[in-house]
Order: C-alpha cells, then structure tokens, then sequence
C-alpha cells in the first residue's frame, strides 16, 4: 500500500520568549493508506505537534512533509487551508463543536467551503450523522447532547467532506469508559468498513487497542514500533 | 448567503450583549435620523428660496421695523421689479402653546411675489375687501380645523389694540396651498391696513421688505442701492437675497448644522469605542471557535471576513431600525420645522455611516480573527 503520510528528517522547534525548545528530531515517519496508528508517549513528548505536523495545522521547521501526495511543508497558509478542507478531517478531545450552532450545523461546516447546493450539502449531513448514528439530534445543540453524543457529532463533522485522512487528538480522553469504547469502535469501523486512514493521539493504552499500529514517542523521537495485527 | 446562518448564530452568542449593543447603535440612529432631518429640513428651506427676491430688513436688528415709507422709495430703484412688505405678528390661539406662524402682509402684493403660493382669485378678492380678513395655509386649517368663514380670535404676545388689548379677532377668507414647498402651509397671514390702523403703536411701520428684481444676476448692486436710501438715517436697512436671509435667520437660532455634527460627531465616537468593545470581547471569547473554523479550512481571509460581516449585520441592522423609528417619529416635528417626512438623503447617509462603522469597529477584531494561530489558540495561549 502507498504511504498516505511521508516525514523525512522532519524537526519542530518553538520559541518562547528567549528559550528555543527542540520538539521533534530530525523525525522519520511513514502511515499507510488504511492504517490506523495510535501515537503514544507521555506528556511533552511531541505527539500533538506531530499530529499537528500532518494535519497540516502547524509547519516543520524543518524536513519534508508528504500527506495524500502534497509536500505539505512548502505550501502557504492559505494553500494549507484549502488543502485540510479536501484531505484531513479532525476530531479534538473537547469536541470543539460551535455552541450557537446545532449539530447538524456544525457538522455542516467544511461542506460551506465547497460548491455544493444547500440540499448537496444536507444530504451529506444527514449520511454523516446516519454513519455516527445521531439522525434523531440533528437540530440539538452541543450543550443538549452528551459528550460521548458531542464527539460524535465532531466525528460526523470530520467525515463529511469524506477527506483522505481522519487525524484525531484524545478523542476519548473526556470521556468514561464505556462511552470512550463506543467512540473507538466507531473510528474503528470508520477505518474498517469506510478505508479511512487514522492517526490517533492518546495517552489510554486500552484505546490503542484499537488501533492496527502503535507508535512510540519520547522526547521527540520514535523509539518504538510495534504493529498489531488487526483483529 | 450561506454564511449567513453562521454569522447570524456567531452575532447572537451572547444575547443580552448584542441587544444592548444593538440598542446602542439603535438609539444613534435614531438620533442621527432625527437631528439631520431636522438639519436638512432647515437647508432644504434655504435651497428653496427664490432668487429673485430681496429680503430688506433693519440694518440694527431684523425685529427692529421699518418705515412704511420706505416702500415708494425701494420701488424706484432701478432693477426693482415689485416691492411688498410684512410684519410679524406673534400669536396663539387660546393656549400659549398653540402658537401660530402670523404676518400681517400686504394681500395683493404677496400673492404677486409669492407665486408658490395657490390662493383662488376670488378668495384673494375677498381678502382684499374684508378689513379683518385672513388667508390661513391648509396645514393651519386642518390643525384648528378652521375654515372659510370661521371667526378666529388670536392672542398677540407683542401687538396691544388701542383699547390695550392684546386679542385680535379675524375672519377667514381664503385657504392657500403650496404644493412645491409643503413645509410652508402653516402660516396666517392678514391685512396689513387693519393692523396699522388698530394697533397701540409702532404705526406706520412694517416690519421687512420684500423686493423681486428683474435680474437676479444684478441682485448684489440692486441690494447696495436699496441700502445706500436710508444710508446714515435712523432707520438704515440691511438687503440681503432671501437665500441669504433664511441663513441668518436660522443662525438666530443657532448654527444648526454646527450644533448637530457636533453632537452627532460625540455620538458616534462613543459608538465606536462602545462597539468595538463589545466586538473585541466576542472575538476573544471565541478565538477557539475561530481556529476550529481554520483548521476546517477557513482561510484567514475568510475569518476576517467573517468578523466583518458580523460587525456589518449588527450596524446596519440596528442603524435601519433606528432611522425607522426616526421616520416614524418625524411627522411628530412637523409643526416645528413644517416637514413630515424624514428626507431620503438621510436615510442613505445614515446607511454609509452605519457601514463605515461596521468597518471602523470591525477592522480590529476581525484582523485579530485573521492572525490567529491554530495550534495556539486551540491550546488556550
């Protein structure tokens, strides 16, 4: 299968104040189409920023950047916006739905950047909350669902432009247990049945189960790799 | 359009700050509408005086009156094409508050000057033959509901009978219209040849002369010669066009136009801080709604646009409602200033303005929205 995501000596470096902080080393990485990698390591070991990195929500200081064929690295801050929009939908840990908006709403939200007609679009919202299951909330606000409802939403907001790569930061980690297995199983059945590729930030060594690949990072760097054979 | 959704629920996150902000903006408008109406009434009347005649009037002070003579004299004056005069009356009718624009004016002399003025033939000849007669203007008429024949006593606040008293009885014999200038048919104007005859003082005098001239071009030199009649006299005269003269009299009441930018300039300063604030805090509030917005692909562009938007919904919405309240509040000013609508000019300054302080508010808060970094502002720094 083709690399869906390619980091050749990729460094992150952010400066506060005077201090310069080295995030990521000279980082190689390849993700497979189809893959769903769960980035584990502890706290302020660059997981986020490298999930950032892919997304493209944050560029490389320096090194190469590949996602879904782009050199990501070299395009400009609006190129990178429109780029997201077709090829990256994200789901945050606190759900970050707009309060003012229903679900269906903000789900609709990267559909408003495309040409499609109002009923294209509703059409679609409609397919992405029947594929997260919350055809019944659609008018709901996000302060009248629950989180585990909320994140669904989120789910349904980063599904509907069907982009290339779903990059999720935490997506349980506001939520129990049970309701944190539902979501996984949901994003496991996103990659299962859908061929959507995921990469995964999260700290819960039970939620990695659920991805087919588990990657290590500590102080900036991949120091381990395992793969798991997908059940 | 499909924005609008989005910008509509962004604007009405915070419903009590955006009604009060809303109401603000509202209630400038609302002034604004108000006191530039008023301010255009008030020009409008200006533009709308006749070239062709001359006001003449005391070079010491415009209430100070005039010789009656002096009228064979003006009408001598090369370039004079005809001369009349009037005099004001200062009246109410039964209550102080009922205070009534009156003249007393020569009847045949002013219908030839005024030919704005639409008064029968016949109701000018009764005028003209009853001693005590009265042409009233048809807004007067409909305001007291007077009519043609109706007895009408008035009480003057300036002119005794010779008796001492200060009632003054007349009887209505024409109704006049001005279909070009409808500010103006509020006035009550009456024999002068009654007023001179009954009243305790002052006699033979007039209180200004009107004068048309044959070429309103040579209205400057003709101005000078009327003057240079009663140069060094008691009674010197000051000739002004009747342009000129609606100025000065308005200015006795004070610069209108100075005093309602000047108050309308502290209004919208105070909006602007007030607004801006208010936009300025609904974007910090959301600055992790906004970044959500870029990293689904919102270009910076396209959030400052958004923040822009915004700031225009709110101010031309609230500015359209405030000028509405001030057209429909206007007709309420008609017996002062005789203009019952709000001109259309200040509803189209008041949207410029409104969008000029949309932008003026919203350039800050918007340009804030467009630097925002993702990965901060989701990380809450």
């Amino acid at each position: 299968m083709p690399a869906i995501v390619s980091l050749r000596d990729v460094t992150k470096r952010y400066t506060r104040g005077k201090q310069s902080v080295e995030v990521l080393h000279a980082l190689n990485l390849e993700i497979q189409a189809g893959e769903f990698v769960a980035l584990m390591g502890p706290s302020g070991s660059g997981k986020t920023t490298l999930l950032n990195l892919i997304g493209g929500l944050d560029t490389a200081t320096s090194g190469e950047v590949t996602v879904a064929g782009v050199r990501i690295d070299n395009l400009s801050g609006g190129q990178l916006a429109k780029w997201r929009s077709r090829h990256v939908g994200f789901v945050f840990q606190f759900y970050n739905l707009l309060p003012q908006l229903s679900a269906e709403r903000n789900v609709e939200l990267p559909l408003l950047l495309t040409s499609l007609s109002a009923a294209q679009r509703k059409k679609n919202v409609q397919t992405a909350l029947a594929i997260v299951g919350l055809t019944d909330r659609a008018t709901h606000k996000p302060a009248e669902l629950s989180g585990g409802q909320a994140q669904r939403v989120a789910i349904a907001r980063a599904l509907v432009s069907d982009p290339t790569l779903l990059v999720c930061d935490e997506p349980t980690g506001d939520l129990d247990r049970a309701t944190a297995d539902e979501i996984l199983g949901l994003l496991q059945y996103l990659n299962r049945e859908q061929g959507k590729t995921i990469v995964m930030v999260t700290h819960d060594p039970k939620a990695a189960e659920f991805a087919s690949h588990q990657l290590y990072l500590d102080k900036g760097k991949l120091v381990d790799q395992s793969t798991k054979a997908v059940a | 359009m499909k924005f609008l959704p989005l910008i509509w629920a962004a604007l009405w996150r915070k419903k009590a700050r955006t009604i009060f902000t809303l109401l603000s903006i509202l209630i400038a408008f609302l002034l604004f509408g108000m006191l530039q109406g008023v301010n255009a009434a008030f020009s409008a009347t200006i533009d709308r005086a006749n070239v062709n005649r001359l006001m003449v009037t005391s070079s010491t002070a415009f209430t100070e009156s005039l010789p009656y003579s002096f009228m064979a004299q003006i009408a001598q004056v090369p370039g004079v094409a005809l001369v009349s005069h009037q005099s004001w009356f200062g009246t109410y009718y039964q209550d102080p508050k009922n205070f009534v624009f009156s003249f007393a004016a020569d009847p045949a002399g002013l219908i030839k000057l005024y030919p704005e003025v639409h008064l029968p033939s016949e109701q000018l000849d009764a005028w003209v033959r009853t001693r005590t007669g009265a042409v009233i203007g048809s807004d007067l008429a409909k305001q007291y509901g007077w009519k043609i024949g109706d007895r009408v006593p008035l009480h003057s606040v300036i002119w005794t009978k010779a008796g001492g008293s200060s009632d003054w009885t007349f009887d209505i014999v024409g109704i006049y219209t001005t279909p070009d200038n409808p500010g103006r048919g509020n006035r009550f104007f009456f024999n002068y040849s009654y007023f001179d005859e009954a009243r305790a003082f002052d006699k033979g005098r007039v209180g200004w002369y009107v004068v048309q001239v044959r070429d309103p071009r040579a209205s400057a030199e003709i101005a000078a010669a009327i003057d240079k009649l009663s140069a060094n006299s008691t009674d010197e005269t000051e000739t002004k066009t009747e342009k000129e003269f609606q100025q000065s009299f308005l200015k006795q009441i004070g610069d209108i136009n100075f005093i309602v930018t000047r108050i309308l300039f502290a209004v919208f300063f105070a909006l602007l801080f007030a607004t801006g604030s208010s936009l300025m805090q609904s974007v910090r509030e959301r600055v992790p709604e906004l970044a959500v917005l870029k990293t689904v692909g919102f270009t910076d562009g396209a959030v400052l646009w958004l923040v822009l938007a915004e700031s225009l919904l709110l101010c031309v919405l609230a500015a359209v409602l405030g000028l509405a309240a001030a057209a429909a509040l206007f007709p309420a000013l008609k017996e002062t200033i005789g203009v019952v609508t709000l001109p259309p000019v200040v509803i189209v300054e008041g949207v410029v303005i409104a969008v000029l302080l949309a932008l003026a508010t919203g350039l800050l808060p918007a340009w804030r929205a467009r630097q925002l970094n993702i990965v901060d502002a989701l990380a809450g720094r």
